[in-house]
């Protein structure tokens, strides 16, 4: 492959959005001997998978498959990838489409050894999204361990006096200042959207108490927290004080199922928190869990079996209720207020974290792709298969686990070839 | 062409600082290898430095600097033979010169040297692999096929043929029933598949069958099933048949494991065993005969789908299973297609219907093999019984209303129903009471017990996949006919990976559809387009001479050298893929396109005949060889030398971000990357602690159910190998401690320092190995 170098006039399938749907839609694309353009936001590859510690329910290291997807990429030449890259517009129809792309500066060119020293001696920082601000990162920074392409990036907040600091301790002549965003039009034939999704904003969900009170999080916080890359290094802890939490409270469906926030579900949060009880277990054996939840979504064999183990957990217990009420008490605990369904009982239980379980918003929900594409109310781009030629893949198109997403991203692939094939 | 060798070092990223770069010219000059060094070999200049090298005749290129995960393709070059010395992973970061000061003036002739010297042996090896490889060839098949046999002609059958022959490719389907559409021909209606969820939709099922039918390239054969599928992707060999017909190309079973062993026991030995093979058999060509008349296919897409589940009274007589009017939703569905809800047992008008969607009995879990589908074909039926009866009650009892992701619009619609009423609850007992059906539930959201009178009680049984009762695909194949390890996902032709839901063990075969999970009819559509994408893609494959997932584009294959078989069967019973076949005396065939170039059958083979153009028992048994172990006629207090084979997809990355980090690792190992712990061969332990060598440990995935290994048995054949060498180590009078093998994920990289430590530790407390300087 090659990265971020001169970018190519044309391929002839686009891949937008470099997540796990999009790294799969490029491979299977490439490998079945098509040429694929890659463009990502972001300044890696991965997207949201990047960010969690293990899949359920093998509870296995995301890395690891994406460490396989990447030598693919490495070693195919028929695939192209530019990172920092957006889609501004796409123009034409299908079979031939003029798509107009924005490449950010990275500050930071391909002859990075990736040998850190400008990191080394970076005194600026920034928050650090990667982590949802639990931490803070420097302004030279490599966004992840297994982060690929393997090169750092530079944060345009960078203070001067840091600029001149990291291009002195670099000696690869790596760094440039002189970069600026460009824009450059490329002609595919077909192009998939896998623009992915992300965290719903949980400070909407005004009745949940999220960012009023610190030791109520998201499960997507959760993720980094028990990620030995993450802010505590893999402690679960609380944000208040650090204290290991001995009871917690997991809020299923927090703004999904809902008309006010998003009405559909949000398909993996139930299995999501079934496998955060198994990270906490693992950190404490003795922390009592609490689920509150409308359904238990955990369909199919492979899925029950899973919910199964965590069942048979005499400390994880599951009450059938929706969260109405949270409130801090003293010492930064939370009390959380719900009506157990099945009781008809008011339930008030403190403990020492909420977990809030937030579903997913689609990407495009908040930055609309600017091309001839239909949408769910929600930001979900419906595929249409008849007109064809552009398709969306993976969370873009529905919520979903990375097995469906990957399912529907190998589907997406054959169907760009046949717009290539039929052209 | 010969080998002609070039060793490049980069300076760069503090290899220049650590290391004495002159000293690793001289050890490049025993090999009689030109070295130049550079400031930074990945930069333009640098890379010119190597392109001149190659103009001038160089082709076999050790370039010395840092892992071949990064940059790879700077050092790509054309014609050429790379490998890559990571001596910045394996020697600067992770042998730091704080920890091991360079050897100064005050230093005497007997100074260790830890860093200079592994960075001298890291040299060596590559040397020595880069004079027993060859640059690869692709395999290519004489002639191949690029048609696709579709298996099962059902929803997802049909739409991943017309995927496929859109996308120009020639596809056969074959459906063992009479006509095509499989389970959703018999449906009343469809369960709508977009915004805004409010009605049913018609089957898609007849607009299918029609767009098939209106495709050139695209053959139906009804009535028809596979007899045998032999060969390899490219260019298998298909024997069809009528179902009920029984011909001499029927695949030929394994004998199963209790007709393997007498009255007390005991295996038989080989030559019994194939003779009652051949009598369990009987009348069926052996695996390797191949059809004359058979036809050729590419690649196969099993379709096979689904049965409803059998629900008995042994298990739900407390849902009155065995009374006529308590059936399956799949029972109701046909009464539903063939007009208005009727009673199965009087034929009277069922207008007050339960539908029961878990056992209960204590338990929330829902029927065996059910799933999201079953959660929607509920809402589905309990919408028919509204269409059919203006004063149509429909109850739906759950535990959990699975509708997942965008299909909760479908469930929101139905509670707006008012003659749908839904709850959850335990059920606990279905009666008789007169003509009626009393259910009774507890937990219920009514918070109290209830009780419903009802005219026909629907039981949400589960799809059971068709793999369960039959291999459909019947594989000629030594190993088998059906997909191997099923039962870990109850039977489903299911891949065990999340990132590669199309992988399993049979290349060239790809499931999709309710064979592989339960899946609505969109699902299904959309799983077919991802199968048909893999059979066209594993066909383009073979075409170029090239393996598919994971090593896709790998350009090797196993060789064998059969004049030294000894026809021990290892190679073919070990291959995760079954890619091997062996004929009547053992000696392995095997097929090419078959293979995923894992390398477990050269681990496995006892002979040592197994090997690929650049990964061979000679490639990695010369780096061990060329290790320098020292002994006390070289040092007071030689180091010892501790070899670690590790698998270079995920403990080698582990190890690369322990070295990001400066983690420090012992500096008495010596590592060497293997495709997968199942291509080991024990023989290169035995080299190692032969040639005095103190200790040998694996590093490599995890197995068990949850297997995380991309080869799906290579760390645990390894472990299995391991537990065995303990008797050769005896038999050298040599401790078993000596050898360890240590599971590590990609993201252990906190762990992997310290296990390693350890072992070294452990190793260096039993004292070096006896047999050094001998
Ligand atoms: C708490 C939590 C835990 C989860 N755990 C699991 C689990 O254990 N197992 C499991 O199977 N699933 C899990 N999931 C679901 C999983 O995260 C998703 O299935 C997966 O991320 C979908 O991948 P994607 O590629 O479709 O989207 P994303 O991962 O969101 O990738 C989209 C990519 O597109 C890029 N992008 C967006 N817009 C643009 C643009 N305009 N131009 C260019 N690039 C763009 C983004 O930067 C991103 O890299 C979990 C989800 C949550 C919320
Ligand atoms: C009661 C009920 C109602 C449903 N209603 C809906 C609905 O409304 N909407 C929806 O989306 N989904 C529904 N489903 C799910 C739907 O039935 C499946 O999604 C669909 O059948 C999957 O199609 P398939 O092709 O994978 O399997 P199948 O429909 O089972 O088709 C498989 C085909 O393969 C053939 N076959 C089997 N073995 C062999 C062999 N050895 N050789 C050759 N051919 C073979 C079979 O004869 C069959 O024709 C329902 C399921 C149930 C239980
Ligand atoms: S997956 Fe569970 S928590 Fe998430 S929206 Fe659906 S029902 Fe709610
Ligand atoms: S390399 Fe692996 S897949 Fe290929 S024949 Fe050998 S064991 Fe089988």
């Amino acid at each position: 492959m090659t990265i971020d170098k001169a970018a190519p006039a044309s391929a002839s399938v686009l891949v937008v959005g470099g997540g796990i749907s999009g790294l799969t839609t490029t491979l299977e694309t490439a490998e079945a001997g098509y040429e694929v353009l890659l463009v990502e936001k972001n300044p890696y590859l991965g997207g949201r998978v990047m960010q969690l510690n293990q899949y359920f329910p093998k509870l296995c290291p995301p890395t690891c498959g994406l460490e396989i997807n990447f030598r693919r990429i490495r070693e195919n030449k028929k695939i192209k990838v530019l990172t920092m890259t957006e889609v501004e517009k796409v123009e034409g129809s299908k079979g031939n489409y003029a798509v107009t792309l924005k490449i950010s500066p990275r500050y930071v060119n391909e002859n990075c050894t990736c040998c850190g020293a400008c990191s080394d001696v970076c005194e600026t920082e920034i928050e650090n999204e990667f982590n949802f601000g639990m931490n803070r990162s420097k302004a030279a920074y490599l966004p992840a361990e297994m982060a690929y392409p393997p090169k750092f990036v530079i944060s345009p907040e960078i203070s001067s006096d840091d600029k001149k600091r990291v291009q002195d301790a670099c000696k690869y002549n790596a760094i440039d200042f002189s970069m600026e965003s460009k824009t450059i039009t490329v002609n595919v034939a077909a192009v998939v959207w896998a623009t992915g999704w992300k965290p719903y904003d949980a400070t909407k969900i005004d009745n949940l108490g999220y960012g009023r009170h610190q030791n109520i999080i998201t499960n997507m916080m959760l993720e980094r927290m028990a990620s030995l890359n993450g802010p505590t290094q893999g402690k679960i802890q609380r944000p208040s004080d650090g204290k290991a939490p001995k009871t917690i409270a997991f809020v299923q469906c927090a703004g999904s199922r809902d008309e006010n926030h998003l009405p559909y579900c949000s398909y993996i949060c139930c299995m999501a928190s079934l496998k955060h009880a198994t990270y906490v277990r693992e950190q404490y054996p003795d922390a009592e869990m609490t689920i509150y939840y409308i359904d238990l979504r955990a369909p199919g064999q492979k899925y029950e079996k899973f919910y199964k183990k965590l069942k048979d957990d005499p400390k994880v217990f599951f009450v059938k209720g929706k969260v109405a009420e949270v409130a801090e008490v003293e010492d930064g605990n939370i009390t959380v207020t719900a009506e157990n369904a099945v009781s008809g009982e008011k339930v008030r239980q403190t403990v020492d974290l909420v977990v809030l379980a937030t579903g997913m918003e689609p990407s495009a929900a908040s930055d609309k792709p600017n091309a001839d594409l239909t949408f769910t109310e929600d930001g979900f781009i419906v595929n249409d298969f008849k007109k064809g030629g552009m398709f969306a893949a993976g969370c873009a198109n529905k919520p979903a686990d990375v097995v469906s997403s990957n399912q529907n991203a190998t589907g997406m692939a054959l169907k760009a070839i046949q717009t290539v094939v039929g052209r | 062409m010969s080998n002609k060798l070039g060793v490049y070092i980069c300076k760069g990223c503090g290899i220049g600082e650590s290391l004495d770069c002159d000293q690793l010219v001289k050890v490049a000059a025993e090999k009689r290898a030109p070295a130049v060094i550079h400031d930074c070999l990945c930069g333009a200049e640098g890379v010119e430095v190597i392109k001149k090298g190659i103009a001038e005749g160089i082709n076999f290129i050790s370039i010395v600097g840092c892992s071949k995960r990064v940059n790879f393709d700077i050092f790509q070059f054309e014609g050429c033979m790379i490998d890559r010395v990571a001596m910045r992973e394996n020697v600067v970061w992770t042998i730091s010169r704080e920890n091991y000061p360079a050897k100064t003036e005050n230093d005497d002739e007997y100074f260790i040297d830890h860093v200079q010297l592994a960075a001298d042996d890291y040299i060596r090896m590559s040397l020595a692999r880069l004079e027993k490889v060859k640059i690869p060839e692709p395999f290519k098949l004489e002639s191949i096929s690029k048609k696709i046999l579709v298996i099962g002609g059902g929803m997802t059958g049909m739409s991943s043929a017309l995927d496929a022959a859109k996308a120009g490719y020639e596809v056969t389907i074959v459906e063992k029933n009479s006509t095509l559409g499989g389970y959703a021909s018999k449906m009343r209606k469809q369960i709508p598949v977009g915004e805004p969820y409010e009605t049913l939709i018609p089957t898609m099922v007849a607009e299918t069958i029609k767009d098939v039918q209106s495709m050139k390239n695209i053959t139906v054969k009804t009535n028809t099933v596979v007899a045998r599928l032999a060969g390899q992707p490219g260019e298998f060999t298909v024997t069809l048949k009528n179902p009920s017909e029984k011909i001499e190309f029927d695949v030929p079973f394994p004998l199963p494991d209790d007709m393997k062993v007498d009255a007390n026991g005991k295996e038989y030995d080989a030559e019994k065993l194939f003779e009652i093979y051949k009598e369990y058999n009987k009348g069926k060509k052996d695996v390797l005969t191949l059809d004359p008349n058979g036809e050729l296919f590419g690649a196969v897409i099993l379709a096979a789908g689904w049965r409803p589940d059998v629900l008995t009274a042994d298990g739900f007589a407390h849902l009155g299973v065995g009374d006529a009017d308590v059936i399956t939703n799949a029972q109701f569905e046909e009464i539903a297609a063939k007009g208005k809800i009727v009673r199965p047992s009087d034929g009277k008008e069922a207008k007050n219907v339960v539908f029961i969607q878990s056992p209960g009995a204590g338990d929330d879990r829902d029927f065996n093999y059910a799933g999201s589908v079953t959660s929607m074909v509920a809402l589905k039926q309990a919408k028919y019984v509204r269409e059919d009866y203006e004063d149509g009650k429909a109850y739906v009892i759950y535990q959990h209303m699975r509708t997942p992701g965008l299909t909760e619009g479908f469930y929101k619609n139905m509670q707006q129903d008012t003659g749908v009423f839904m709850t959850k609850g335990d059920v606990t007992s279905v009666e008789k009471k007169g003509s009626q059906l009393l259910v009774s539930a507890k937990d219920t959201l009514l918070g109290e017990n209830i009780g419903i009178k009802a005219d026909l009680v629907v039981l949400a049984a589960g799809m059971v996949p068709a793999t369960v009762d039959d291999p459909v695909v019947n594989m000629a194949y030594r190993q088998g006919p059906g997909f191997r390890d099923n039962d870990i996902y109850d039977g489903y032709a299911d891949s065990n990976f999340i990132c590669f839901p199309y992988e399993t063990q049979r290349t060239g075969i790809y499931a999709a559809g309710c064979v592989r999970r339960s899946m609505t009819i969109e699902e299904s559509m959309e799983d077919a387009a991802g199968a048909a994408l893999k059979a066209i893609q594993c066909i383009d494959s073979v075409n170029r001479g090239v393996s598919v997932h994971p090593r896709s584009g790998d350009m090797t294959f196993p060789d064998f050298f059969f004049q030294r078989c000894t026809q021990c069967k290892r190679c073919t019973q070990e291959c995760p893929f079954g890619a091997l076949d062996d004929d009547e005396k053992g000696t392995p065939k095997p097929n090419p396109t078959r293979c995923r170039r894992c390398g477990t059958c050269m681990g496995a083979c006892p002979e040592r005949i197994i090997g690929f153009a650049d990964y061979n028992i000679d490639s990695i048994g010369s780096m061990v060889k060329s290790v320098w172990v020292p002994s006390e006629d070289d040092y007071y207090g030689a180091p010892m030398r501790i070899l670690c084979l590790y698998c270079e997809n995920d403990a080698m990355p582990a190890l690369e971000m322990a070295a990001m980090k400066k983690a420090q690792i012992n500096p008495q190992v010596r590592f060497i990357p293997v495709r997968c712990l199942g291509s080991v061969n024990t023989i290169w332990i035995k080299d190692a602690l032969a040639q005095g060598m103190d200790g040998v440990f694996l590093l490599g995935c995890k197995h068990g159910d949850d297997y995380q290994c991309h080869f799906v048995k290579g760390s645990e054949l390894a472990d299995v190998r391991m537990a065995k060498i303990g008797d050769a180590l005896g038999s050298l009078a040599l401790e078993l401690e000596r050898v360890g093998q240590f599971e590590v994920a990609i993201d252990d990289y906190d762990k992997v320092p310290g296990i390693i430590n350890a072992f070294v530790d452990q190793v260096v407390a039993l004292g070096p190995n006896p047999f050094k300087g001998f």
